[in-house]
């Protein structure tokens, strides 16, 4: 149990709320039917951005307390942003939605075992690229060793709730403790360098998603981009900032700002879209901070995906091939609502020889993986993922591509929950760009772009 | 508050989850698309049926409870700010297409249901259905009856009323019943159907409808044209109209609202331009292509700096998107946007917008005017900061002599948006203290205990305010 400390929360909400960004909305109610919490709750206004602006609004106004319902609906939002682009008005609900969360866990009084997960996760894990290659490491021994089996057999995992136990299943391989420490080494571009970049290499996508980080740089090699990949880069800090640990995030923020400032790069690419979102967003993060503000504007204006940039690059008009096969595409939330890419994986995939692209309905809709949300919110988040693989059925797709690592494990959990493994297969669209590049020079057995 | 029997009652007729009276659930329903208005309902009511309708209104009704029926909330009006408390009514599961009959070419909806979703659907046969609010993607078509609500091809179409053969009405004592049908003809009796659209909920409750379809037009084009000056623009309208041509959109940008626009999209439109009409037909290919070209003759004569024609889909949208982006422009300007919306005889457009810049000047408040100047709609919108007492005075004191210029032009306070809370007030200057009487009766015989969105329509004083906060 969580208690809240209602006259500081009040408080906070009226000294820290950004007063004009919530009068900005002047509550048309466009946002509503993009909001999947909204559509999930049968249509519940106090379910929607409109109506959390709104209680958020009335929080700061001491127009009522900030009780266990407001709580609630804020924690069930999933952060996906979709009611931003249609938002006459711009209103950047993301940013309320970031503060006002930040507000309630600073005066929340955490339950013995939930800080102890929340302070081990924020605290003590993700900021720690030493501690997340262990962690990674530990789970590729328990998956090497025969123990997973073991684990499975014996029933253990029906302890878990469901989808975790699901979720066990829809993992990756994890890489061993050594492919794991080897630093990414500087890559220059074959020929003459189009472009130099910094690759954001990230926690999760350097530990458990390591395959596609060397995929990604081998894309922008072949791309002609010079790579550099700092040392001291560090987590991006969204789980933090989304959680409502905004200190946390904005540490981190700050030790990512300084290492790619050494670097000196035109952009600075990602492969996760909601990191991508997050360090995006940095300028926005330390506004207030006089020392950090320019320095934070200037890394948020290099931030680019890595669609974006090979699209840029014309990688598309590369003669990839690969066999024939029906794909569709998942976006990440945060890719396409805050980065606003959404057309450039599209056109880079249409663009492979012997893919069958099929638009999914609602492909902007989130999967409810969202950070964490589908291990705090895990029925609701199972039913964002029920609704999502109906629509992926009805693409009858055999391949689905993703472009963030929640979203690509999430869907191989809704693949697994349908009994589709082995038909259906997920992956990030680097992986699948790679595949379709090797396959040409397979094909054309010549190399370069 | 409510009595708790009550609360027992009301959720032992659509099931407790379908009642709420948290704090939450009550902020959550306080409000609607009508800037700086806001007032708590006791609870919050979701039906599932007509015959649960019947029943919370008869409920209401013995223990005189106030009752507020909500669509999505969208009105600009304060229509369903629940000023005197009671309960707000939802139609969220009350939200069905029931039929599309396409021997009659009807279609049967019940309150609830998106009026997005019902074009899309019956668009899907081939079947058109034209009452389109900016709004539509997420108005109810309840809340369309009720504010007989129009749209960009109201000139040509007419607006929801035009569009409505019969209704399923729940009287405030509970009473169903129904009204018109299926029949193009049917003189039968007083008209209730057309007495209850644009009753603003003060009536009863509308619980289906039945609306009318006709065929899709063939094809459609769209072209867009410049003004050096604002009467060029305004003779053009008449002379299009005069020329026996009836657009299918006709709207009109002034130069603010221009400006604004293109800071706002960057489409290249000329900011020097006085102003801009956006003007549309659709019907068999050879009959768009005539009335384009001399709709585009006629602009020209009437001093256009430019006439441009869509060459494909694509750029018609573009063209578009000039008038469609005014709204998201103008919204960014200022924290605070008012959209008001007077109308005048096509021939007055160009003394209206004048009249409106004047006051606007006179007032030191900032307003943009855009619109259908096809049937004399026009939104004179003006971006302000609800902080500021003074400046909003100010703003209330212009939208006033704006009101009043419409009526002296031969207009009204309202074509679309309707009275609500902040018209209430000079509805009588557009009625007179008849007009008002002959209303009041007929509210009187409906709902003799005032429980339909009570504080509506009427006003209590003439208390003149745009924007109230309670
Ligand atoms: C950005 C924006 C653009 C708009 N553009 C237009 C436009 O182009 N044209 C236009 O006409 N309007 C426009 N509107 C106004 C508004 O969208 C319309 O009035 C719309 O019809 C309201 O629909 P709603 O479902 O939101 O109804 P609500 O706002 O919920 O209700 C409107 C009224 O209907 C009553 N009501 C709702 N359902 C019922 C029912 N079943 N039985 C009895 N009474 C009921 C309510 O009590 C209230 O008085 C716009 C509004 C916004 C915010
Ligand atoms: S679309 Fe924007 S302005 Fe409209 S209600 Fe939603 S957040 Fe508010
Ligand atoms: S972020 Fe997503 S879930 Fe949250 S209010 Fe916006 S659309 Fe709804």
């Amino acid at each position: 149990m969580t208690a809240l400390d209602k006259a500081k929360i009040q408080a906070e909400f009226k000294a820290r709320m950004d007063e004009d960004e919530l009068l900005n909305c002047m509550r048309c109610g466009f946002c509503l039917p993009s909001c999947p919490t909204y559509v999930q709750s049968g249509n519940r206004e106090a379910y929607s951005p409109r109506g959390r602006i709104a209680l958020m609004k009335a929080v700061a106004d001491g127009r009522i307390e900030p009780d266990e319902d407001i709580e609630r609906t804020l924690n069930e939002c999933l952060g996906c942003r979709a009611c931003e682009p249609v938002c006459p008005s711009g209103v950047r609900y993301g940013h309320l939605l970031e503060e006002a969360r930040d507000i309630i866990n600073r005066n929340k009084k955490y339950s013995l075992p939930a800080r102890a997960v929340r302070s081990l996760v924020f605290k003590h894990l993700f900021p720690h690229p030493k501690r997340m290659r262990r962690m990674t490491a530990l789970l590729g021994v328990y998956q090497r060793t025969g123990l997973a089996r073991l684990v499975r057999k014996t029933k253990l995992l029906n302890l878990l709730p469901q989808p975790l136990a699901a979720m066990e299943r829809a993992l990756p391989q994890a890489p061993t403790l050594r492919e794991m420490s080897r630093p990414h080494a500087p890559v220059r571009a074959r020929g003459t360098a189009r472009a130099t970049v910094g690759f954001f290499s990230g926690c999760l996508m350097d530990t458990m998603f390591r395959e596609t980080n060397i995929a990604t740089m081998k894309l922008l090699e072949k791309a002609g981009c010079n790579i550099v990949v700092p040392g001291t880069q560090n987590c991006c800090g969204a789980l933090h900032g989304h959680a409502g640990e905004k200190s946390g995030a904005v540490e981190l923020a700050k030790r990512n700002i300084e290492a790619f400032e050494s670097a000196d790069v035109d952009y600075i690419v990602t492969n996760a879209g909601g990191c991508g979102a997050y360090l995006a967003d940095y300028g926005h993060l330390l506004r207030d901070d006089p020392a950090w503000a320019g320095r934070a504007a200037s890394f948020s204006a290099k931030i680019k995906d890595i669609s974006a940039i090979l699209f840029e690059l014309g990688f598309h008009e590369s003669g990839l091939r690969l066999p024939p096969q029906v794909v569709t595409y998942q976006d990440s939330c945060h890719l396409r609502n805050v980065q606003r890419t959404s057309e450039q994986p599209r056109k880079l995939l249409r663009a492979i020889e012997g893919v069958d692209y099929r638009e999914m309905e609602q492909a902007d809709r989130c999967c409810g993986s969202a950070g964490i949300y589908n291990l705090v919110h895990a029925d609701l988040s199972m039913k964002f993922l029920d609704d999502k693989m109906a629509r992926v059925r009805e693409t009858q797709a055999t391949t689905i591509v993703t472009a963030n690592p929640g979203c690509l494990l999430q869907m191989k959990l809704g693949v697994e929950r349908e009994g589709l493994s082995g038909r259906v297969r997920v992956v990030h669209i680097a992986d699948f760009l790679l595949e379709a590049m090797d396959n040409r020079q397979d094909a054309s057995g010549s190399g370069g772009v | 508050m409510l009595d708790p029997s009550v609360l027992n009652e009301l959720k032992a007729i659509v099931g407790p989850d379908n009642v709420e009276s948290s704090a939450m659930d009550r902020l959550a329903y306080s409000y609607d698309a009508t800037p700086n208005l806001q007032a708590m309902p006791d609870a919050v009511v979701s039906p599932r049926s007509t015959e649960e309708v019947s029943k919370v209104l008869a409920l209401c009704n013995r223990r005189r409870i106030p009752v507020v029926p909500r669509g999505s909330g969208t009105n600009l009006c304060g229509g369903t700010t629940p000023l005197s408390g009671g309960i707000v009514l939802l139609f969220r599961h009350m939200n069905r297409i029931l039929e599309i009959d396409e021997q009659n070419l009807t279609a049967t909806v019940q309150a609830g249901v998106i009026t997005l979703d019902l074009i899309r659907e019956v668009e899907r046969r081939g079947l058109f259905y034209p009452p389109d609010p900016s709004s539509m993607k997420i108005s109810t078509i309840g809340g369309n009856l009720n504010e007989n609500s129009g749209g960009l091809r109201g000139l040509k179409y007419g607006v929801t009323r035009d569009y409505v053969l019969g209704l399923e009405i729940v009287l405030p004592s509970g009473d169903i019943i129904r009204t018109g049908g299926k029949l193009a003809k049917d003189v039968a009796g007083y008209d209730l159907t057309r007495l209850f659209v644009g009753s603003e909920g003060t009536l009863g409750v509308i619980t289906q409808a039945i609306l009318k379809l006709i065929p899709m037009p063939e094809s459609k084009k769209t072209m867009l044209a410049l003004y050096g000056s604002l009467e060029d623009a305004a003779a053009s309208v008449s002379a299009i109209i005069a020329a026996r041509i009836i657009p299918a959109t006709l709207e009109f940008l002034d130069r603010p609202t221009l400006e604004v626009v293109e800071q706002f999209a960057q489409i290249g439109l000329p900011t020097d331009a006085q102003a801009v009409l956006l003007i549309e037909q659709d019907g068999p290919p050879e009959v768009v292509d005539r009335d384009l070209a001399r709709m585009a003759e006629i602009c020209r004569g009437h001093r256009a700096l430019s006439v441009r024609v869509a060459r494909d889909e694509n750029e018609a949208d573009g063209l578009r998107a000039a008038r469609r982006s005014a709204l998201s422009a103008l919204a960014r300007l200022a924290p605070t946007t008012i959209l008001e919306d007077a109308t005048v005889p096509r021939s007055q457009i160009a003394p209206m917008v004048r009249a409106i810049r004047e006051i606007a000047d006179k007032y030191g408040v900032r307003i943009c005017t855009f619109g259908h100047a096809g049937d004399g709609n026009l939104h004179p919108t003006c971006v302000t900061d609800a902080r500021d007492p003074d400046e909003l005075h100010r703003v209330e004191q212009a939208f006033e002599e704006i009101f009043e210029r419409a009526i002296e032009l031969g207009g009204t306070i309202t074509g679309e948006h309707g009275v609500g809370v902040v018209k209430a007030p000079y509805l009588e200057m557009k009625l007179g203290a008849a007009g008002i009487e002959a209303m009041k009766a007929v509210k009187q015989a409906f709902d003799p205990n005032g429980i339909m969105n009570p504080g509506k329509v009427f006003a209590k004083s003439s208390r003149k305010r745009v924007v109230v906060e309670s």
